[in-house]
């Protein structure tokens, strides 16, 4: 495997303030990741910079093996980028097909744009609410409705913004299937997540930032192993 | 290609409204047979404006972009008109190419106003003030040219007054140009651009273009995030609705043959909000239905005093806003379309 994205003592300062410093991460292509962190450890930072809604105050970030640090988030998105935000960036005025054939019509002809809109609202499980407005949808429906969109692009790397928010544990769980579905079908997946529910059923590699550094990263098992990492979580433990 | 014609994007389809379409333009094109030369001539006047109004709904109700502004390219086509003819004459059918050179000035300098803006990331309110502040200063600057020093050419732009006695439009025809003073021939012209215009859009915004920027009105981030540059789309979009307005302003201009910084006034700039927002910015033939009859309201009210009609406009843009804010024409037709089709949004 090689590394399909890849952050190099990516740096990230507001004044004094050090929200990432000098995270060097490597996303191996095929895999699903997922970042974790308490609150405040600067995930979303990350994220942000990985998109470019954000530009670093140091480091780099090489996507394919192009440094595309100082490119826009929708010249990233045409290399094969795809997100799915934390709440969920829809359309929520235009009709649940409406928003999906926005995001096909980008590598779809029109005359074939209904029908791979049929088959994206069937593997969402939103065939009945093709004509209903986005904003008349449950909770887990956008959240799934953003997936559909995110997937729509045909990705090469899915980036996850804690994409099981307000969702019960029967749709996490229906999440994660879906996640690791479009893992086997070749996507990578770069999921960050509160949940470790959901983690654990999904990830093959999991990080830990931690005040803006990457504190430890293994596979769930020795994460869940780190006693380092259960203090950050939990603070210092004495048993004595 | 017609498939365009309609879409999510617009209100009507099928059958019944593209009946109804064709009854309206039958009664349109049979009407200057059953009215005088005064009420023709009065009639084109109202279509003048329909272009700018059309304009300010793809930018504003399409694209999500508020320009307080759109006066600017009406006043700058306006005045492009009268000195190119001033100058030029109108011989020849010059008047058309210089209706067409005044619509793409307006154009050029919409499309480096907006580049400075939707590239700079000027956005919401903002955009508001500062395409108001371009009318404002336009309108200031005109208004100071009454000095001899202020011509271009023979043409004299004459500050507050205005410039005034351009050539009307004029057909090239075999034995003699054919001149369209305010009457019969102008109107047939003003309505076939009108129809022209209205289609070409409706084409356009449900089209893949049209579809990206009602995107962007709803959520620039997500279009961002699927990949659109917003910027691009926010630009063409303006360079477009100002193109419009720059028609508005040349047609105006040729048919009244005047001109004058007051057309790019506090008060014209407000217009154009007013009847666009009355009608229902969302939507193009709301739009257009809304500012024929705003216009004509308008009109008539100002018979009891200018002053008067500004405060009924005022009025109706604030009851619009607070009790049909899809507005008074697209807001009850959405209504009745979601009673019949149930779960469907248009």
């Amino acid at each position: 495997m090689s590394a399909l994205l890849q952050t190099e003592a990516l740096d990230k300062h507001y004044g004094g303030l050090h929200v990432t410093a000098g995270v060097s991460l490597a996303l191996e292509e095929g895999e699903i990741h997922c970042l974790i962190g308490p609150n405040g450890a600067g995930k979303s930072t990350l994220f942000k910079l990985i998109l470019g809604a954000v530009l670093p105050s140091g480091g780099r970030i090489l996507y394919a093996g192009e440094d595309i640090t100082n490119l826009k988030p929708f010249q990233r998105i045409r290399r094969g980028m795809s997100v799915k935000f934390q709440v969920p960036g829809i359309f929520q005025a235009l009709t649940v097909r409406q928003n999906l054939a926005i995001a096909l019509q980008h590598h779809l002809a029109r005359a074939h744009l209904d029908r791979e809109i049929d088959r994206l609202l069937e593997f969402l499980g939103l065939h009945a609410a093709g004509l209903q407005r986005a904003s008349e949808l449950s909770h887990g429906q956008k959240q799934w409705l953003e997936i559909g969109m995110a997937v729509a692009l045909k990705p090469r790397l899915l980036l996850l913004d804690e994409p099981t928010a307000g969702m019960s544990p029967d749709e996490t769980h229906a999440t994660g299937e879906l996640v690791r579905s479009l893992n086997r079908a070749g996507v990578t997946v770069l999921a960050v997540e509160h949940d470790m529910e959901f983690v654990r059923q999904v990830a093959q590699r999991v990080s830990v930032l931690h005040l803006g550094r990457i504190f430890a990263q293994g596979s769930m098992q020795e994460i869940v192993a780190d006693e380092r990492v259960a203090e950050i979580y939990f603070g210092e433990t004495r048993y004595d | 290609m017609w498939r365009l014609l309609e879409g999510p994007q617009t209100l009507g389809r099928g059958r019944w409204f593209w009946t109804g379409f064709v009854v309206c333009l039958g009664i349109a094109a049979g009407y200057p047979v059953f009215v005088d030369g005064y009420t023709v001539g009065n009639t084109v006047y109202f279509f003048d404006w329909v272009f700018m109004a059309l304009g300010l709904c793809l930018i504003w109700g399409y694209g999500g972009a508020l320009s307080f502004g759109q006066t600017a390219f009406f006043g700058l086509s306006g005045y492009g008109y009268g000195v190119l003819t001033t100058d030029f004459g109108a011989a020849h059918g010059f008047t058309l190419l210089a209706l067409l050179l005044s619509v793409g000035l307006a154009a050029a300098f919409a499309a480096l106003l907006g580049y400075f803006l939707f590239f700079g990331r000027i956005s919401g309110v903002f955009l508001g003030i500062v395409t108001l502040s371009v009318t404002l200063v336009c309108e200031r600057f005109m208004s100071q040219t009454a000095g001899p020093e202020w011509h271009v050419g023979a043409a004299r732009l004459n500050g507050y007054n205005g410039m005034n006695a351009m050539p009307p439009l004029t057909l090239p025809w075999s034995g003699g140009d054919i001149v369209l003073f305010p009457d019969i021939g102008l109107y047939y012209l003003v309505l076939a651009l009108l129809v022209l215009v209205y289609l070409a859009l409706r084409m356009l915004v449900n089209s893949r273009f049209g579809n990206v920027l009602v995107a962007i009105r709803e959520n620039p981030e997500r279009a961002e995030m699927l990949g659109y540059d917003v910027r691009l789309y926010q630009l063409a979009a303006f360079v477009i609705g100002s193109a419009l307005a720059g028609l508005s302003g040349a047609l105006y201009t040729s048919w009244g043959q005047y001109i004058t910084p007051s057309s790019m006034g506090l008060n014209a700039a407000a217009l154009p909000i007013v009847w666009v927002a009355v009608g229902g910015r969302h939507d193009l033939t709301a739009t257009l239905v809304g500012t024929l009859v705003v216009l004509a309201g308008f009109q008539a009210l100002t018979i009891y005093g200018s002053q008067y009609a500004l405060v009924v406009m005022g009025a109706l843009l604030v009851a619009t806003v607070l009790l049909a804010p899809r507005g008074l024409v697209a807001g009850p037709v959405e209504a009745l379309l979601r009673r019949r089709r149930p779960g469907s949004a248009r």
